[in-house]
């Protein structure tokens, strides 16, 4: 298949499934189950792919994206609060310190680009660790992080432990897609690009790696601050889900969950995060929800054990069959594209499809 | 015979706690030349190496590529007292000089490695291609966007022509850690190649590798350092492949050079024959 009619593939598949969200949105309830799902999730796929930046194509074993997250959250709902809403808001601390607001793209990227000049400066020290070092090291940082953000001396910036609230949020499920969209797009052509291959060669072998004249220190900075640039759009975004953000909702267990989303998808597949962060939201938060109904009944029979809490458990054993029965993840290290399913039918149907040939996936 | 000067290296000595890994060695590398490094077991060939191209910061002494000073050290901090080598005061006062490998292999020195080191997820083509990004003249945003499209076709037309030039086209799209013994060796030099280098560095090139093999190595080597007029400077243990292309020969035994000059100066002198080559004359 030639570059063109895959390009062709590629965007018509997108404009289809934008489509399709728009007529779902015109059909069903905004507040089905479903929509809540496809938000969550589209945000999710986001930081699951800036955090697979980092540990699946550059080899940096790190635990710090709630951290990142966290501090775009909190500069997108600091610089977004209409300016008459402040005094309500910051209640305790005379309406605050910031008193001006600016439109939300400009937030959302100012948020990347607080978490990103944050990343530079806790990776002058941190990058020089390797493996679960640098792990603990940036878990450390998220944890501080969240601690520094409740700190009543902080209050007229960040309103301490209290909620941040009334600032613009979105409505259609079309606008996370898109902008995790693009976020998504633009690391994939970083991947695709030399500068992506350094950092794969980084994560294949650091020695040949930086024999073969790549600067190990300035490479790793780069992907960490890059990771952490769409780690502070996603926390954004998500601000802009809940409504209402929390530092100390942004703790370490949020991390593991998108780590696990990473593991389950695919350590080095893009697709493969994107996949396993819907599917990881829609059974955390929707199709096991009726495992939580204590008076389930199946005809006359009462199912037992059910009580809340307990799709967790589920969840939990879902997780470890997964786990141990795709050691690679969902997609290994392949990806998901127009090309590979052309492949994949050539293979099978021989003879169907002539027009394929030379399509790698990635 | 006064030819350039490609790799000078000045009374290096590599001091690790108390084990003196290499012991004030000097050797001179001139352009266009293949120089040799051969030694038994454990004396200090690869640490050698491993001084030249940054790896380790030299515990004393300087390294010259091109006449221009690249490395350079004295003892300093806990060696100062530890130190048993010689010179030792000779580069003391002035600056230390302790570029990461990456500049160096940017100054035109590339190297292979003992074990060899591929990188292993990725095909033949790409390995090639990574060597590339150290001559990118694009940064991050305008890699991202494609905004040096022209670099990358040049590079990856680059690739291709280096991949023809060692035969390797065939298997251009599979996985490097799938290729045989002696291919992943011709890959792991090509790749070397692919850095531009001036200097070759190769690390037992022929390590593993049968009769057939080496044979193959030997005229491999000659003509690429003929096309890419290159100098190369080798360690091998291989005799047949030493004698047979090396224009000089080091040999280092316990970290001190006992012996240099041609193949034939070496294979009859006492010393060397006495630390080691004496199952070679037989050959």
């Amino acid at each position: 298949m030639s570059k063109k009619t895959k390009m062709i593939w590629n965007v018509g598949l997108i404009a289809a499934l934008l489509g399709l969200l728009f007529l779902l949105e015109q059909v069903m309830l905004p507040s089905s189950m479903l929509f809540i799902v496809l938000k969550k999730g589209a945000i999710y796929a986001l930081v699951a792919v800036s955090m697979n930046l980092l540990n699946g194509f550059t080899g940096l074993f790190s635990l710090g994206q709630a951290g990142f997250m966290l501090l775009g959250a909190y500069t997108y709902a600091i610089l977004t609060i209409p300016v008459e809403s402040r005094a309500s808001v910051y209640q305790y601390f005379d309406g605050g310190i910031v008193q001006f607001a600016i439109p939300v793209p400009l937030a959302l990227i100012a948020g990347g680009i607080v978490a990103a000049i944050f990343a530079y400066l806790i990776g002058l020290p941190v990058l020089r660790l390797k493996s679960d070092y640098l792990a603990i090291a940036t878990l450390g940082f998220a944890e501080i992080i969240r601690a520094v953000f409740q700190w009543d001396k902080l209050g007229p910036l960040t309103n301490g432990s209290n909620l941040l609230r009334s600032f613009p949020t979105f409505q259609s499920v079309l606008f996370p897609f898109i902008v995790a969209g693009i976020c998504i797009a633009v690391i994939v052509l970083l991947i695709n690009s030399t500068y992506g291959r350094a950092f794969k060669a980084i994560r294949d072998d650091e020695v040949a790696a930086e024999a073969m004249g790549i600067n190990l220190a300035h490479h790793k900075r780069l992907a960490f601050v890059i990771s952490s640039f769409f780690a502070g759009i996603s926390g954004g975004l998500l601000a802009m889900y809940q409504t209402t953000i929390q530092a100390a909702t942004f703790e370490s267990a949020m991390t593991y969950e998108i780590l696990l989303i990473v593991v389950i998808g695919g350590i080095g597949s893009v697709t493969g995060s994107c996949l396993s962060a819907f599917l990881f939201i829609a059974c955390s938060e929707w199709w096991l929800r009726f495992l939580d109904n204590e008076n389930l009944f199946i005809g006359s029979f009462h199912v037992p054990l059910l009580r809340p809490g307990f799709r967790k458990v589920v969840f939990s054993v879902i997780i470890m069959a997964i786990v141990l029965f795709y050691r690679k993840g969902i997609m290994g290290d392949k990806e998901f594209s127009v090309g590979a399913i052309a492949n994949f039918f050539k293979k099978r149907f021989g003879k169907k499809k002539t027009a394929g040939g030379g399509a790698s996936n990635e | 015979m006064s030819r350039e000067n490609v790799l000078k290296v000045e009374n290096i000595t590599m001091q690790f706690g108390g084990v003196i890994a290499v012991d004030n060695m000097n050797l001179e590398v001139n352009k266009g030349e293949i120089v040799s490094l051969i030694g038994p077991n454990g004396a200090g060939k690869t640490t050698a190496f491993n001084v030249i191209t940054g790896v380790y910061a030299p515990t004393n002494g300087a390294v010259y590529y091109k006449g221009t000073k690249i490395i350079q050290n004295h003892p300093q901090g806990k060696m100062k007292k530890l130190y048993h080598g010689e010179n030792p005061m000779t580069y003391t006062g002035q600056r230390a000089l302790a570029p990461t490998p990456d500049k160096i292999t940017k100054l035109g020195i590339a190297r292979t490695f003992q074990n060899i080191r591929l990188f292993k997820s990725q095909t033949v083509f790409e390995n090639i291609l990574i060597a590339k990004h150290l001559r990118r003249t694009s940064n991050v945003f305008t890699a991202t966007f494609r905004l040096n499209a022209k670099e990358e076709a040049q590079m990856r037309a680059e690739c291709e022509e280096l991949l023809k030039i060692v035969d390797l086209t065939d298997v251009r799209d599979e996985l490097a850690t799938s290729l045989p013994y002696g291919k992943q060796r011709h890959l792991e030099i090509a790749r070397a190649l692919a850095t531009k280098p001036e200097l070759l560095l190769l690390d037992e090139p022929a390590a593993g590798m049968n009769p057939q093999e080496t044979l193959e190595l030997t005229e491999f080597i000659g003509r690429i350092r003929d096309e890419f007029g290159l100098t190369i400077f080798m360690i091998e243990h291989h005799m047949d492949l030493v004698m047979e292309i090396s224009d000089r020969i080091y040999v280092l035994d316990f970290g001190k050079p006992i012996a240099e000059g041609t193949p034939e100066e070496v294979r009859s002198n006492p010393r060397v024959i006495e630390a080691y080559l004496g199952g070679a004359q037989d050959e």
